[in-house]
C-alpha cells in the first residue's frame, strides 16, 4: 500500500493496464513525452514507447475518432481530453458514433474507448477551464459516465473503465488532483496522504462502475454528491451539525438507484449537490429518480445546491462555487420541514 | 473612392432550363498523366492533384501507365458487379416509390468508384463507406438479400431495425458501419489504420466521403492524423458534383480541385476519372502499394457525376438541368467498360443484354426472398423489446425495467384484429368524426 495523490493513482492505473494488456494505448495532447499538463501520464511513454503512448495533434474530434477506429481494430484506447471544457469539438464523435456503434450494428462493431478528462473549478480557470459537463454526457445512451472523488476510487474506476466493453467518459475533478478540498480556498492545502482514501494499493484492483458508496452514514438527511462536492458536503455537515448520510454517487450512468433510494427512504430527506449548473443538470435526474422511488417517504422537498446558471466567472469563483455555507443552509432548511 | 469587399456566393454553371455546362471540369487525355514510382515522396507528385488520371480513351481502349492490365475475366466480373449495383438501385428506388421501404439512395453513375476500389484492395483491408458505396458490399460478396433486408428493417435485418435503409455494415466482410453523420468515418478509418500500424499488420484502411462532406471538420481531422502518423489509409473524396442542391463550388471546388487538399497536408492527392473503372483500379493499386510499404496515406478525388437524386426524398429537377447527366463529359462507367470489353473481343451487346436480363431476374428473386422475412406492412416483424439490446454490452437495470414496461404495455393492449380492438377503432373513428 502506498500513499498516492489522485494524479499518481490515475498514472498507476494506466501503467498497470499498459503492462497487463498489450491492446491498451494512451493518446492525447501532451500526454507522451511531456507526460500530460497535469502529469497524469508522466513516464508512461518512456516505459511503453511512443507507439503505445501517443502525443496527438490538437484536435479533440480527431482524438476521439482515431480512438474509435483503434477500438474497432482491437485496441483499448485511453484518450485524454486535456480539459472537459475542450471536449465539445469531439461531441459528435462521442454522441453519434462512440455511444451508438454497438447499437447501430446490432453488436457487430464496438469501440471500448475510455475518455479521461479533467473537470470542475476552483483553480482560477474561468469559464474555459472550470466546467462540469457531466450532465451533457449522462443524457447520451450508450456511454458510461463516472467521476471519482479520491485516489483509491480513481485508480480502481479507471482500471474498470479500461477493461469495460463499453465506452466510458471518465471525469477527473482537477481540484482534487493534489488533495481533498473541503470548499474553503483560504485554508492551507491538505495532501492526500492525510486522507484514508489516499492509501492506494500498488497493484491491480477494480472499483465497480455501477456502485455508489456511502461515505458517511447518517439518519437525518441524505446528501447525494460526487467529485469535489463529496468533500465539500462533509464540511457542510460539520457546519450544519446534522447527522447526514453522504453518498458518493461515483457512477453517474448507469446509476446505482438502489443505494441512493434506500438511503433517502431511510432518512426521508434529500439534498443534491453538484458543481455544474443547475438547469437540466444531472441533479435534476437524481431528484426525479428520488421522487419516483421515495415519494411516500419524503418529509421535505428535495433540494439542489449547484453552481449558478451562469458561466463560471473568473473573478467570482468562490461566489459561484457551491461551498459549505450554501450546502449547510440547505441542510438546515430541509431539517426545518416537519 | 473607398474600396469595398464583396461577398462571393458560388453559382453552378447551369440551373433548370439552362444548358448544362461542364467546361469547369478540367480533363487530361487518357494515358497522358505519368505514373510516379510508389516510393516517391508526396512533394514530388503534387501535379497528380491537378491533372486527371485516365486509362480508357474515347474509343474504349486502355492506354497509358495507370492501366492495371487486368484479365478479361476480371473485367467481366467488374461489369457484372457494376450492373448488379445499378439494377439493385433501380429496383429499390421502385420499391420505395411503392411504399415498400421508407427511403433509398442510389449510386447510379458512380458504380466504378466502389467496384474498382473493392476489387483492387485485399479482402482483409478495412472499408469505411459513405452511403453511396453499395458496390463495396456487392464486390465483397454480401448477398443483396441482406442489403434488402436491412432496407426493410425486417427479421433478417443486420441492424435489427435500428437504422434507416442503406446504413449497412458487414463485420465478417471487413466493411464498417455507415453513418448518416457526414465524414465521421474519415478520422475513424485513420485510427483503424494507425492501430494496424501499431500492431504491425499489412492490412490497410480505405474511407469514402462526398465532396460536400470535405467541408466537415472530420475530413480535416482525418487528413491531419493520417499525415502526422503516416497511417496506411486511402482517403477518398467522391466528387459527384452535387451535395443535395449545392454544387461542388460550395465545398471550395471553384478554386482548387479536391485532390489538391492532399499536398497541403503533405499527402499525395490523385485526381482520377471516377467513371473509368481501370483508372480507379490503377490509382487504388498505386495508393495501396504506398500504404503497405509504409509510404503513408493517399487522398484520391474521384471525378464523377451523381446521375440520380440525392435520395428518394429529393427532386433534382428543382435545382439542376435535367440534361446534365447526358452532357457529363466523363460518360457512364458501365457503358465505358462495356465498350472496352467489346473492343477486346471479350463481350458483345447480346451478352450484355443477356446478363442484364439474368441480373434483373436475380434482383427480383432476391426481393421476393427478402420480403419473406417481413416488410414495413407485412410480417414477420421484429420483437420491439429487442430495442433495449446492444445499448450496452450488458443490459443495465434501468433498461431491464424499461423493457418490462414496454412488454407490459403490449400485454395490456388488445390483440390485432380482436373484437376489443375493432370496438376501439370504431370509437376512435366516431371521435374523429365529431372532432
Amino acid at each position: 500500500m502506498a500513499h498516492m495523490n489522485l494524479v499518481q493513482a490515475l498514472n498507476s492505473a494506466m501503467d498497470i493496464m499498459l503492462e497487463r494488456d498489450p491492446r491498451v494505448v494512451v493518446l492525447g495532447e501532451d500526454v507522451g513525452y511531456f507526460g500530460g499538463v497535469f502529469r497524469c501520464t508522466d513516464g508512461l511513454q518512456r516505459k511503453y514507447g511512443e507507439q503505445r503512448v501517443l502525443d496527438t495533434p490538437i484536435a479533440e474530434g480527431g482524438i476521439v475518432a482515431a480512438a474509435i477506429g483503434m477500438g474497432v481494430n482491437g485496441l483499448k484506447p485511453v484518450a485524454e481530453i486535456q480539459f472537459a471544457d475542450y471536449i465539445y469539438p469531439a461531441f459528435d464523435q462521442v454522441v453519434s458514433e462512440l455511444a451508438r456503434l454497438r447499437y447501430r450494428t446490432a453488436g457487430e462493431f464496438s469501440a471500448p474507448v475510455t475518455i479521461r478528462t479533467p473537470c470542475g473549478g476552483g483553480i482560477r480557470g474561468g469559464q474555459t477551464h472550470s466546467q462540469s459537463p457531466e450532465g451533457i454526457f449522462t443524457h447520451v445512451c450508450g456511454i458510461k459516465v463516472v467521476m471519482p472523488s479520491n485516489p483509491y476510487d480513481a485508480k480502481g474506476l479507471l482500471i474498470s473503465s479500461i477493461e469495460d466493453e463499453d465506452p466510458v467518459v471518465f471525469f477527473e475533478p482537477k481540484r482534487l488532483y493534489n488533495g481533498p478540498f473541503d470548499g474553503d480556498p483560504h485554508k492551507p492545502a491538505v495532501p492526500w496522504s492525510t486522507h484514508p482514501k489516499g492509501a492506494v494499493p500498488d497493484g491491480y484492483y477494480k472499483v465497480s462502475l455501477s456502485k455508489a458508496e456511502i461515505v458517511r452514514p447518517g439518519k437525518d438527511v441524505t446528501i447525494l454528491a460526487y467529485g469535489t462536492m463529496v468533500h465539500v458536503a462533509q464540511a457542510a455537515v460539520r457546519l450544519a451539525k446534522v447527522d447526514a448520510e453522504i453518498i458518493d454517487v461515483r457512477a453517474l450512468a448507469p446509476l446505482d438507484t438502489d443505494t441512493l433510494c434506500t438511503s433517502v427512504c431511510k432518512t426521508g430527506r434529500c439534498v443534491i449537490v453538484h458543481e455544474a449548473t443547475r438547469y437540466s443538470g444531472f441533479g435534476a435526474e437524481l431528484a426525479a429518480t428520488v421522487q419516483e422511488e421515495c415519494f411516500w417517504h419524503l418529509e421535505a422537498p428535495i433540494t439542489r445546491v449547484t453552481g449558478w446558471d451562469t458561466p463560471y466567472p473568473h473573478a467570482f469563483e468562490w461566489e459561484y462555487f457551491p461551498g459549505p455555507a450554501r450546502i449547510a443552509a440547505a441542510l438546515t432548511r430541509v431539517m426545518e420541514e416537519k | 473612392m473607398a474600396q469595398r469587399s464583396r461577398l462571393h456566393v458560388p453559382r453552378p454553371p447551369a440551373r433548370p432550363g439552362e444548358k448544362p455546362d461542364f467546361s469547369y471540369v478540367k480533363t487530361s487525355p487518357a494515358g497522358a498523366v505519368p505514373r510516379p514510382d510508389t516510393k516517391v515522396p508526396a512533394r514530388e507528385v503534387e501535379s497528380l492533384g491537378r491533372e486527371l488520371v485516365r486509362v480508357l480513351d474515347d474509343d474504349g481502349r486502355a492506354v497509358g501507365p495507370w492501366n492495371p492490365h487486368l484479365e478479361p475475366e476480371e473485367l467481366q466480373v467488374a461489369l457484372r458487379h457494376m450492373l448488379l449495383t445499378r439494377l439493385l438501385d433501380d429496383r429499390m428506388q421502385r420499391m420505395q416509390r411503392q411504399g415498400r421501404i421508407s427511403f433509398y439512395m442510389k449510386s447510379t453513375g458512380e458504380e466504378a468508384v466502389s467496384v474498382a476500389m473493392a476489387m483492387a484492395l485485399q479482402p482483409g483491408d478495412m472499408l469505411f463507406p459513405s452511403y453511396r458505396n453499395q458496390g463495396l458490399f456487392i464486390v465483397r460478396g454480401l448477398s443483396i438479400v441482406d442489403l434488402m433486408c436491412q432496407c426493410l428493417s425486417n427479421t433478417r435485418d443486420m441492424c435489427r431495425g435500428r437504422q434507416m435503409p442503406i446504413m449497412y455494415h458487414w463485420g465478417a466482410g471487413n466493411i464498417f458501419s455507415i453513418s448518416c453523420n457526414l465524414a465521421t468515418q474519415f478520422p475513424q478509418a485513420v485510427g483503424w489504420a494507425m492501430a494496424a500500424a501499431i500492431k504491425g499488420e499489412d492490412r490497410i484502411a480505405a474511407a469514402w466521403i462526398g465532396e460536400g462532406a470535405s467541408a466537415e471538420a472530420d475530413f480535416h481531422h482525418g487528413m491531419t492524423f493520417a499525415s502526422v502518423y503516416q497511417a496506411p489509409v486511402i482517403l477518398n473524396i467522391v466528387n459527384n458534383q452535387w451535395a443535395i442542391s449545392t454544387f461542388q463550388g460550395f465545398a471550395g471546388g471553384e478554386l482548387r480541385t479536391f485532390a489538391e487538399y492532399g499536398p497541403g497536408y503533405g499527402i499525395p492527392g490523385v485526381r482520377v476519372d471516377g467513371n473509368d473503372f481501370l483508372a480507379v483500379y490503377g490509382a487504388t493499386r498505386w495508393a495501396a502499394e504506398r500504404a503497405r510499404q509504409s509510404g503513408g496515406p493517399t487522398l484520391i478525388e474521384h471525378v464523377t457525376y451523381r446521375a440520380g437524386a440525392h435520395s428518394t426524398s429529393d427532386d433534382p429537377s428543382r435545382y439542376r438541368p435535367k440534361e446534365e447527366w447526358a452532357a457529363w463529359p466523363l460518360g457512364d462507367p458501365i457503358a465505358r467498360l462495356k465498350q472496352h470489353l467489346i473492343g477486346l473481343g471479350e463481350w458483345s451487346d447480346e451478352r450484355h443484354a443477356a446478363l442484364e436480363k439474368q441480373l434483373e431476374a436475380h434482383v427480383i428473386a432476391c426481393w421476393k426472398e427478402a420480403a419473406g422475412f417481413g416488410t414495413l406492412t407485412e410480417g414477420p416483424t421484429l420483437d420491439p423489446a429487442t430495442m433495449f439490446e446492444d445499448v450496452f454490452h450488458e443490459m443495465p437495470p434501468h433498461l431491464v425495467r424499461q423493457r418490462e414496461e414496454l412488454k407490459n404495455l403490449a400485454l395490456s393492449q388488445p390483440a390485432k384484429g380482436s373484437e376489443e380492438e375493432k370496438s376501439l377503432d370504431s370509437r376512435a373513428a366516431a371521435v374523429a368524426k365529431e372532432g
